[in-house]
């Protein structure tokens, strides 16, 4: 082969692996934004049961009284933190549109004072987008001191424009223990810092 | 420069040649390991691809030799449950990582450049670090077993948080692993691509190339594109496991099903990374001993590209039952199906290159015949699983394991040993011994439909992947897989029996080994081939259709 033609084979193997190496880097960037992408995915599609956690605020105009809809409450511990959370009442019936309150009691049964928050996930997926929630413990991050019970509440609604086909919204919480504000509760359990959640 | 005797007697006679055939005289290689070490031959390093892989896969068959003597009978008998998952895991992690994609690879690197009339891979230092970046990984993989807490135990998908809160201390040695062999993949992927863009013989078109090249360029673009996604997957998995982050754990934020989008966007094309180089061999293979052109050329290249494309939309049928909306499921069930479009374009490409062909049963064309029936009946057990409601009932039990053995075993080993006897003559020089390949086609293919067809009904009838006991009915199915595998695993000593015979003597080979029909570039050189090959570039003649 010619001096020139190696020249010029060698010149298109540079730009091969270069273009190949670009590509390489941008799959790489592409997995991580997924993470993102992934996230704000679910948030718009309520998909996963993402609710929003931040305060909403209530719309007041008339209650659509032509169909109840049954809420459930149910309340889990993940992770072996030494709280419980209780909720007034496993279940409530109410129209949409129509403001409800339910109390929910957090109790703190070890000897420490611990920072928890409860994660929220809503099913059926459907009715993800039309949970309003006002006020809630689920908003923010909760100190308890060693024994102490607190009672917070949860103010929501569903909206008027729930799908029809939904007869049953369950919200399930579930408790978490917060990193860097909890001492370890048990050797060998790895606790996980909490990002904005 | 008298040749010394190197560690292998295919590459003292491919030295001799190349010595005798070429004027211009090659620095003399360096003696004993360090010539291995530092060689940058295309054909040293696929020769040693090929033994590496094939080491790796006895290892990994010793461990699935593990999981069914365990499940040779109901109740625990031979291992513990902590050992049965680290043996279930490494086994698939072993076959994947560290057999059948070497096994490629090597056959890449001898081939690829005979095939397209290129002197060497385009970038062969690169390449031999390619090669050595696995001995390393696979080391440090098959350290763990010997590691406080085991090795992994979390299943080959290694879904968080089972590999990340709740794995073994030494995950993170299987982070860094897969991180090398992923980067070995990838280096591998980019010298593929660069030889076959730039280094093909004056006059070959890309639509000349032949189809294990076509096959295997699409294969290396997959690569490139999903290895970095395995490598951002693990490296958060890293960071939640030592750096305290929580992109896989709900109680800082995380969502543990983003593990398994994220793996399975990379996992399903990584099946496919197994399957198109199986492709273009058996595309090779089957014109050759049907004694016909094969039909179709251009509809396999452009059934190869749709299947890579599909394969970047099909992930979400891995995880049916996760939750996902309907609108999601119906989608990936859709275009799981319609990969069976063009892949029913390339069995049927085949099947017409046999028909009214002069065919002959020499030991590649039973391998790549039974590739053909075998890979198929995996093809339709998959379009039974792509089924969003069936699969509700199919998810996680044996039946998938019959499944994706059917298309790896028959399918990607199968074409693997298929393509070993089919180039072995050009490797060695020697034909392999016909008898004993004949021996080992038949208990091979007997043996791995008794290991894997009653797994299809055990898993109708509901039985659990990946757990070491099992309910009484299942017994009689298991202890037949069991039967069938000890068959198969102890029928692949033939497979090396065979190889080293054929290095050592047999029946010499012409050039052209197999015949006017196997008229590509590599059988243009002797047999064995010289260590150096199309040094001047060859013309490229246009076969006559």
């Amino acid at each position: 082969m010619s001096q020139d033609d190696n020249e010029v084979r060698q010149a298109g193997v540079r730009r091969t692996v270069w273009r190949s190496v670009a590509a390489l880097v941008g799959m790489f960037a592409f997995a991580w934004a997924l993470v993102p992408l992934y996230d704000v995915f679910c948030r718009v599609t309520g998909i996963n049961g993402q609710v929003d956690t931040t305060a909403q605020a209530l719309v007041h105009d008339d209650v659509d009284e032509s169909r109840m809809v049954t809420v459930q409450f149910i309340t889990r511990n993940g992770s072996g933190l030494p709280w419980r959370l209780d909720v007034e009442t496993r279940q409530v019936r109410l129209h949409p549109g129509q403001t409800s309150e339910v109390n929910f009691t957090f109790s703190n049964q070890s000897r420490s004072e611990n920072w928890a928050r409860a994660v929220p996930s809503v099913t059926p997926n459907t009715a993800t987008r039309h949970v309003r929630k006002s006020s809630c413990f689920c908003f923010e991050e909760q100190l308890l001191q060693a024994g102490e019970r607190v009672e917070m509440p949860l103010v929501f609604q569903l909206d008027r424009d729930l799908p029809p086909e939904v007869t049953t919204v369950t919200l399930v919480y579930t408790l978490y223990p917060v990193e860097g504000k909890t001492q370890k509760l048990q050797a060998g359990v790895k606790l996980d810092e909490g990002g904005e959640a | 420069m008298a040749p010394k005797v190197p560690p292998q007697p295919t590459l003292e006679q491919s030295t001799a040649a190349a010595e005798a055939g070429h004027g211009h005289a090659h620095e003399a290689p360096p003696k004993g390991i360090m010539r291995w070490l530092l060689t940058t031959n295309h054909k040293e390093i696929g020769t040693m691809y090929l033994i590496f892989s094939l080491i790796m896969f006895f290892i990994g068959g010793i461990f699935a030799l593990v999981v069914r003597l365990e499940l040779f009978q109901p109740g625990m008998q031979f291992v513990n449950p902590e050992f049965f998952n680290q043996m279930t895991t490494m086994h698939g992690l072993i076959m994947v990582f560290a057999a059948v994609m070497p096994a490629f690879t090597g056959l890449a690197n001898w081939m690829i450049p005979l095939q397209i009339g290129a002197p060497d891979m385009a970038l062969p230092r690169l390449n031999n670090f390619s090669f050595w970046l696995l001995p390393v990984a696979f080391g440090l993989l098959l350290s763990t077993l010997f590691m406080p807490g085991g090795g992994p135990n979390f299943g080959w998908t290694f879904y968080a948080p089972l590999s990340t809160t709740y794995a073994p201390p030494s995950t993170t040695f299987f982070i860094l692993s897969l991180h090398i062999a992923g980067i070995s993949s990838i280096l591998g992927a980019i010298n593929i691509i660069a030889t076959i863009l730039n280094m093909r013989a004056p006059g070959m078109r890309m639509m000349d190339m032949p189809l294990f090249v076509w096959t295997w360029l699409i294969t290396s673009f997959l690569l490139i594109a999903v290895m970095p996604v395995l490598a951002g997957v693990i490296t958060m998995m890293l960071m939640d496991i030592n750096f305290g982050t929580s992109f896989f754990n709900a109680a800082g934020g995380g969502d543990p099903v983003l593990f398994q989008h994220l793996f399975w966007f990379f996992g399903h094309p990584e099946v496919y990374i197994m399957i198109l180089p199986a492709f273009g061999i058996v595309s090779a293979i089957i014109p050759a001993f049907a004694r016909k052109r094969l039909f179709g050329y251009a509809s396999m290249v452009y059934a190869t590209g749709a299947i890579a494309v599909l394969s970047f939309l099909v992930w979400g049928h891995h995880m049916f039952v996760v939750g996902m909306p309907l609108a999601a499921q119906l989608f990936f069930m859709y275009a799981t199906m319609l990969i069976a479009v063009p892949t029913g374009v390339k069995i049927f490409n085949w099947v017409t290159t046999l028909f009214r062909g002069s065919i002959s049963f020499e030991p590649p064309m039973l391998f790549a015949l039974a590739f053909v029936v075998l890979f198929t009946i995996g093809g339709f057990s998959g379009l039974m699983l792509a089924i969003a409601p069936a699969d509700f009932q199919y998810h996680d039990t044996y039946f998938v394991v019959a499944h994706f053995h059917y298309v790896l075993v028959p399918g990607a080993i199968f074409s693997i040993i298929a393509a070993v006897y089919f180039w072995l003559p050009k490797w060695t020089g020697h034909y392999p011994n016909v008898r004993l390949a004949q021996w080992h086609f038949w208990l091979s293919v007997i043996s791995v439909n008794l290991t894997f067809f009653p797994m299809h009904f055990s898993g109708l009838a509901g039985m659990p992947r990946r757990i070491p006991d099992y309910a009484l009915q299942f017994a009689d199915f298991n202890m037949v897989s069991s039967i069938g595998a000890f068959m198969f695993g102890f029928s692949q000593l033939l497979f090396v029996a065979v190889i080293v015979m054929c290095v050592r003597g047999g029946q010499k080979a012409p050039a052209a080994a197999w015949g006017e029909f196997a008229d590509d570039l590599e059988w243009s050189v002797p047999s064995p081939a010289p260590l150096h090959t199309f040094e001047t570039p060859p013309t490229f003649k246009r076969p006559a259709h």
